[in-house]
Order: structure tokens, then C-alpha cells, then sequence
């Protein structure tokens, strides 16, 4: 079967990057303009395109992992079928965004690789694990939320098939976030259990989630390169800021306090000033050594392996269809 | 995947005319395993239309995460929500048919494994990808004539859950049957676990075509299938997609049965301590 | 130096692992639409990639139609084409009806 690719061709390895082609292809994009999979983009740009993207569809199907634990076992026949369809919607999205980059002359074969093996990263968040089912509504609150904060501004990438991957996804993303505060504000207005469930919840969640937007800035290598290409659009802290806004009000509303003892409204600023974020336990997590970095790559591998035959077989089955139209 | 051989005496097949350690006598009103009387016959036969696929649903949904590419994680939580949702409607008009006040949920989660009504076929573990494949290719195949039949049944409710139903089988069906034929001829090593699942799985398939007394009873109201009337094209159907999948159809035998009745393989009992677990553990409790 | 002309996809680098092939879907919303670019699938016949494209692309909304064809088959132009291909139909002013000048009042036009 031969290998085929997305209609992309990348620059010609070895050909520089010469100073006139960077200014040209910087000016479109100061305008505004798309970058397309066959347009000429600095080899750095692309690289960092294919980090970005290949990380942001890990952990989409990491993702998976937290979230499926609780499959089998949620309370309501409602709340399977939400949660499954939310689920299969990361598969969805993690796929979207392999295509996209796929675009730019990587294949998905090898990208998956690099996650098995532990060379890629994803997002620190999916290394926790889900203790309660209250664990479910809350990530849908706080890390859909998240990574909708993150995923609006990502529409407007100046890479063409990230941006439009983007736009697909949150569509469908905010049914996720929705979906999970109502679950949320069910169990804070029920049973004792259930509100104790629930606070429990968002006491071990709340931090993780806002290290999602990862360190500031001035600690983040790639962040000046990637607003100049406008595909951050950004800074992480400015990102973070806006999720605390739009969330603290909503804990409020549902009378569950968030842990952090020194959040407090700032007049001056209209925003809500929090605590320092351990980031000491950020680095730990994504090292490797967060409480379920090992289960969760080892899932991925077993889904792998033992898909292995599964995967020859479709291929040994559509290549003899072809051999057989060929004769 | 072996499930529980049912030590029964009969090992034919046909009508489940049993003998008395079936539970009910040829003749006499139906019995099932917990009560010995039927009150509502209607209610009964729709919980097994219903159970049938929950149970099934179920254990797709397990694949989640886990399927052989992403493109089939996607798949099979699709068929799995298109047959929870039948499934959770199916309850809903089961419970308002026993009138006695029981939601689709309390159905779900607050019924013993013996009060279940699905056949042993769609409880047992889903073993690899190729006896989940064929599993629900049986299945399939059978569903799309039983609810061609259920479209046009005298309640409506029923009728318009099975219209919608349908579509949603065809596509099913589609699915199974090209996977089938993918796995069936595909390498040595697919063929060799195609044919091992669907060795193993056969027995299974003959309670599909068993009435009893319930579905004679449904089926004069105008609402039931008479299923075995239809294994006929069912094995057609079958019989096709596993030629061109290079497999060989098992000879029938031994044919384990009993689910209808709330006889289960000891594989159900531990799927609904994981299924329902949460909603015990909180009763009364809304989520 | 890499061509710049129109082309079809060319074969990429040796994989050590099995790859299914890429298919590019378009989807039709409703009567009438014209077939959009949705993304893609990997698969390996057509039969697959239509259920694959259908379970991605088609759980949303109402679509009436589904095209896959294999990456490899479609034919792209290239940026550098850009230029000769598509800026002489931006130039022709005679093309628009803005250009022409009509009597005011006169209806139907």
C-alpha cells in the first residue's frame, strides 16, 4: 500500500531560510493573511506547527483515558450517553488535528510513536486520576473550560488547517464544558454525599487546571516566536486570567468555594487575583512522574499492540481488493 | 470468552419448550426465574427487546479508549449510543407499560441480574477485537429483521422507537458486515481469531430464534416478532458476508439459552456490579 | 528545489509501521450546497472511508451527501501558480455587473 499525503509538499530539506522569503511570509501574516500546507514557511514555524498540534491531539486522546475510567459505571443512562458521546467527540477531535498536521508532511504513524515512547508531551491535566464520578462534571467545567479559553484564540491561527480544526472543535466543545456544570450544580444542590463529592472534586482539580495554560510566559521558550506567527495570539498568563474570571463567579453561583485562599476580587483591575501555583509539581507532571503518566501511556500501548493485527488486516484486505481490479 | 454452560438436559433446538427445570411447563402460563407468574406479559417482552440493547451497549462502550485505531474508538461508541438510546427509550415505555411508577433508570440500575431479560450472547465479555466484531454482527444482522417487523407494531410507541431504530441497524450492519469480511480475509492471523471468535460465538446465536409463550403472546397483539420465522434469511444474510469472508459457519449444536428467563452466564452479574454500582451506592439520588 | 507546477501528491518517506491510506472528505449541508472540505480520514478501501468520514465528519447537523477521495488523487494548484491562475479574474471589471452604468428607475436589471 503505497504511503500517501495530504496534498502538501514541505520545503525542500536543506534549502535555507533566507531572509527575504522570513520578511515576505512574516508580512502575510502580520496582514492577517492564512498560511496554507503548501505555502513556504520557515522550517522553525513548521516545526513548532507540528509540536503544537501534534501535542494539542495527544492529549486529546489521552484525554480519553481520565473520562472513559467512568464509562462503565455512570449513575444515569443520561449521563452515559453524554459522557460517551463526549468522549468519542475527543476522539474526533484528537483525529482532526492529526490530519491537520499530517498536512505538513509528518505522518500519524510516526507521531503516535513519539507519544508511546514518551518523546511527545500532552497536557499535564490528563495525568490525574478520576477518584469520584463528581470528577467527571468538574473536568468538563474547569478543563473543557480551559481548553476552550485556549481553543477560541487558536481559531484565529495563522495556520490554515490548525484554525479551521479549531473552529470544528468548539463547536462541538461546548456542549462538553455545558454538560459538565450541569452536572456539577446537580450534585452541589444534592445529597450531603453528593456535595461533599463534588467540593472534594474541585479541591483536587482547581490547581491542575490552571497550570493547563502552562508557566508564564517569561519562562515559556517557545511563547515570543509563536505571537509574532500569530499562533499564539496570547500570553499563557493572560489566558489563565480569563479562565479564573469566567469561573470563579460560576463556583459562586453553585455555592462551592474554589482552594484557594488568597483568590479575591481586585476593584482596580476587574479581575480576580489568585495564589502562586506550585509549579514545582507542574514540572514533576510533565517529567513523568505525575500520579498517572505511567498507567495512562501504558493504555495507549496496549491499544496499540494489540490493535496491531486489526490495523494489517484492513490493509492486507484492501490490497488484495486491488490486485484482484488490477488483474 | 467460554460463558457459563447452562446445565440443562435439552439441547435442541427449536421452540424453548423445556422441561421443568427451564422454570415453566409447555402449555401452562410462562413462568420466569424470580416471580413463576408473568403479570404483564407486554412488559416482559418489552424488557427483552429493551435489555437485549443495554446490555449490548454496554459493553461496546467498554472499547472506548481502547479501540485497534481512532477511527473505530469513534465507530463503536457510535453504535454504542445508538443502542443505549433505544435501549433508554425502550425502559421508559416498559416502565410506563408495568405501570407501577419505575423509570428508565430505575430499570437500569435496580434490577438483579436474574430479573434481566437479554439473551447470553450480548452479555459475555467482548474478548479481542475480532469476537466483538463478529458478536455484533450476529447481532446486527438479526436486529434489522426484528425491527423491520417492530415498525409495524399495533403500539405506537413501540413502532416509532423501532422505525428510528432501523436506520440506525442498517448502518450498524454495514459496519459489522465490512470488518467481518476486513478480519475474515484479511492476514492468517485475522482469519485464524475471526473464525475462533465466530466458532465460539455460534452456540449463542441460537437463542435469537427462540419464542416462548411471551412472544407468541406479543405477536398475537400485534407487537411482537415471531423470530423464528426469520432465521432463515437471518442465516442468508450471515451465510453471504461470511463467504466472502473466507469463513467457514459453524455447524450448529450445543446451544446454551435461558436469558429470556433471567437464566444469565455468571458474566452479567459481575458486568451490572460495575454498571450499576454508583446509582446503588446512592438511591434516590438524582445526577 | 521542489516543483512548483500543479501536482499530484507525491509518495512520502518509507514507514517502518503499516499506514492506512489518507482520504480527503467533503460534505454537502443540506440541499443544494456545494461539497465543502471537512478534513480527513485514514482507510483502507472506499467502503471503509465513507463509514469513516460518516462517523467523523457526519455526526452533527444535517448532511445529505459525503464525498472521500484518496489524497493522492486530487490535484492541487500551487502558491506560485497564484498569480497567473487567479489574479487576471480579479482585474476584469467587465465581468461585474457594477461596471455598467444603467438608467435609473428602469426595473428588471
Amino acid at each position: 500500500m503505497t504511503d500517501q499525503k495530504s496534498p502538501a509538499s514541505a520545503p525542500a530539506a536543506g534549502s535555507p531560510d533566507d531572509a527575504a522569503r522570513v520578511a515576505e511570509f512574516e508580512a502575510r501574516i502580520a496582514q492577517g493573511e492564512s498560511i496554507e500546507p503548501k505555502d513556504w514557511m520557515p522550517e522553525r514555524y513548521r516545526k513548532q506547527l507540528v509540536r503544537m498540534m501534534s501535542q494539542h491531539a495527544h492529549s486529546e486522546i489521552v484525554g480519553m483515558l481520565p473520562e472513559g475510567n467512568w464509562i462503565t459505571r455512570a449513575p444515569s443512562l443520561r449521563r452515559k450517553m453524554v459522557l460517551l458521546a463526549k468522549v468519542q467527540d475527543e476522539a474526533g477531535h484528537g483525529l482532526y488535528i492529526y490530519c491537520g498536521t499530517e498536512t505538513l508532511g509528518v505522518d500519524r504513524e510516526e507521531l503516535v510513536d513519539q507519544l508511546l515512547t514518551g518523546k511527545a508531551k500532552y497536557s499535564s491535566i490528563f495525568n490525574y486520576p478520576t477518584l469520584t464520578w463528581a470528577d467527571i462534571g468538574v473536568i468538563g467545567w474547569f478543563v473543557d473550560g480551559a481548553a476552550i479559553v485556549n481553543q477560541t484564540m487558536l481559531a484565529k491561527a495563522s495556520f490554515g488547517p490548525y484554525a479551521r480544526a479549531m473552529v470544528r472543535i468548539c463547536k462541538e466543545e461546548n456542549f462538553h464544558k455545558k454538560q459538565g456544570y450541569e452536572s456539577v450544580a446537580t450534585l452541589a444542590n444534592g445529597t450531603p454525599e453528593q456535595r461533599a463529592m463534588v467540593q472534594d472534586a474541585v479541591n483536587r482539580w482547581w490547581w491542575p487546571s490552571l497550570m493547563m495554560f502552562g508557566p508564564s510566559d517569561k519562562d515559556s521558550p517557545n511563547s515570543a516566536d509563536l505571537i509574532r506567527w500569530r499562533v499564539k495570539r496570547d500570553t499563557n498568563d493572560t489566558l489563565r486570567q480569563r479562565f479564573v474570571d469566567l469561573t470563579v463567579p460560576q463556583a459562586r453561583a453553585v455555592n462551592l468555594t474554589l482552594p484557594d485562599p488568597d483568590l479575591r476580587y481586585n476593584e482596580e483591575t476587574e479581575h480576580w487575583a489568585f495564589g502562586e501555583i506550585d509549579w514545582k509539581e507542574f514540572y514533576e507532571v510533565i517529567s513523568g512522574n505525575g500520579p498517572c503518566n505511567r498507567e495512562r501511556l501504558a493504555a495507549r500501548r496496549k491499544a496499540h499492540d494489540d490493535g496491531a493485527w486489526v490495523r494489517e488486516a484492513a490493509e492486507a484486505y484492501a490490497a488484495k481488493r486491488q490486485a484482484v481490479s488490477a488483474a | 470468552m467460554s460463558g457459563n454452560r447452562e446445565r440443562t438436559g435439552n439441547r435442541e433446538q427449536g421452540t424453548g419448550n423445556g422441561d421443568s427445570t427451564d422454570g415453566w411447563v409447555a402449555g401452562a402460563r410462562p413462568a420466569t426465574a424470580t416471580s413463576g407468574i408473568v403479570e404483564n406479559p407486554f412488559f416482559e417482552y418489552l424488557l427483552r427487546v429493551a435489555d437485549d440493547r443495554l446490555v449490548l451497549g454496554h459493553r461496546l462502550s467498554e472499547w472506548c479508549g481502547h479501540a485497534p485505531i481512532l477511527e473505530e474508538d469513534i465507530a463503536l461508541a457510535n453504535i454504542a449510543l445508538d443502542l443505549i438510546g433505544q435501549a433508554s427509550l425502550l425502559l421508559k415505555l416498559a416502565g410506563e407499560v408495568e405501570g407501577k411508577g419505575r423509570t428508565e433508570d430505575a430499570l437500569a440500575y435496580f434490577r438483579d441480574a436474574i430479573e434481566f431479560r437479554n439473551v447470553q450472547l450480548v452479555e459475555l465479555p467482548n474478548g479481542d477485537f475480532a469476537a466483538t466484531i463478529v458478536r455484533q454482527f450476529l447481532f446486527d444482522a438479526w436486529d434489522v429483521l426484528v425491527l423491520e417487523r417492530l415498525t409495524a407494531a399495533s403500539n405506537q410507541a413501540l413502532a416509532g422507537i423501532a422505525a428510528k431504530a432501523l436506520k440506525e441497524a442498517k448502518y450498524h450492519v454495514r459496519h459489522t458486515a465490512e470488518w467481518v469480511r476486513m478480519l475474515g480475509d484479511g492476514t492468517a492471523e485475522s482469519h485464524a481469531r475471526t473464525q475462533r471468535a465466530l466458532d465460539d460465538l455460534w452456540p449463542y446465536t441460537t437463542e435469537l430464534f427462540l419464542g416462548d409463550a411471551i412472544d407468541a403472546e406479543a405477536v398475537a397483539s400485534g407487537s411482537g416478532v415471531d423470530v423464528e420465522s426469520i432465521r432463515p434469511r437471518w442465516r442468508e444474510m450471515v451465510e453471504q458476508v461470511l463467504g466472502e469472508a473466507t469463513l467457514t459457519v459453524p455447524k450448529d449444536g450445543f446451544a446454551p439459552r435461558g436469558g429470556r428467563t433471567g437464566r444469565h452466564t455468571e458474566h452479567l452479574g459481575r458486568m451490572l456490579a460495575d454498571m450499576q454500582s454508583l446509582a446503588r451506592a446512592h438511591p434516590g439520588a438524582a445526577w | 528545489m521542489p516543483n512548483e507546477t500543479a501536482s499530484s501528491v507525491g509518495a512520502s518517506a518509507e514507514n517502518a509501521e503499516t499506514q492506512w491510506d489518507l482520504w480527503e472528505v467533503f460534505t454537502q449541508e443540506g440541499q443544494g450546497a456545494p461539497h465543502e472540505h471537512a478534513g480527513s480520514v485514514h482507510a483502507t478501501t472506499a467502503e471503509h472511508a465513507m463509514q469513516n468520514a460518516r462517523d467523523v465528519y457526519a455526526r452533527r447537523g444535517k448532511l445529505v451527501s459525503l464525498w472521500v477521495v484518496p489524497t493522492g488523487a486530487i490535484v492541487a494548484s500551487a502558491p506560485s501558480d497564484a498569480g497567473p491562475l487567479f489574479d487576471p479574474g480579479n482585474d476584469k471589471a467587465y465581468r461585474h455587473p457594477q461596471f455598467y452604468k444603467t438608467p435609473r428607475g428602469v426595473r428588471g436589471l
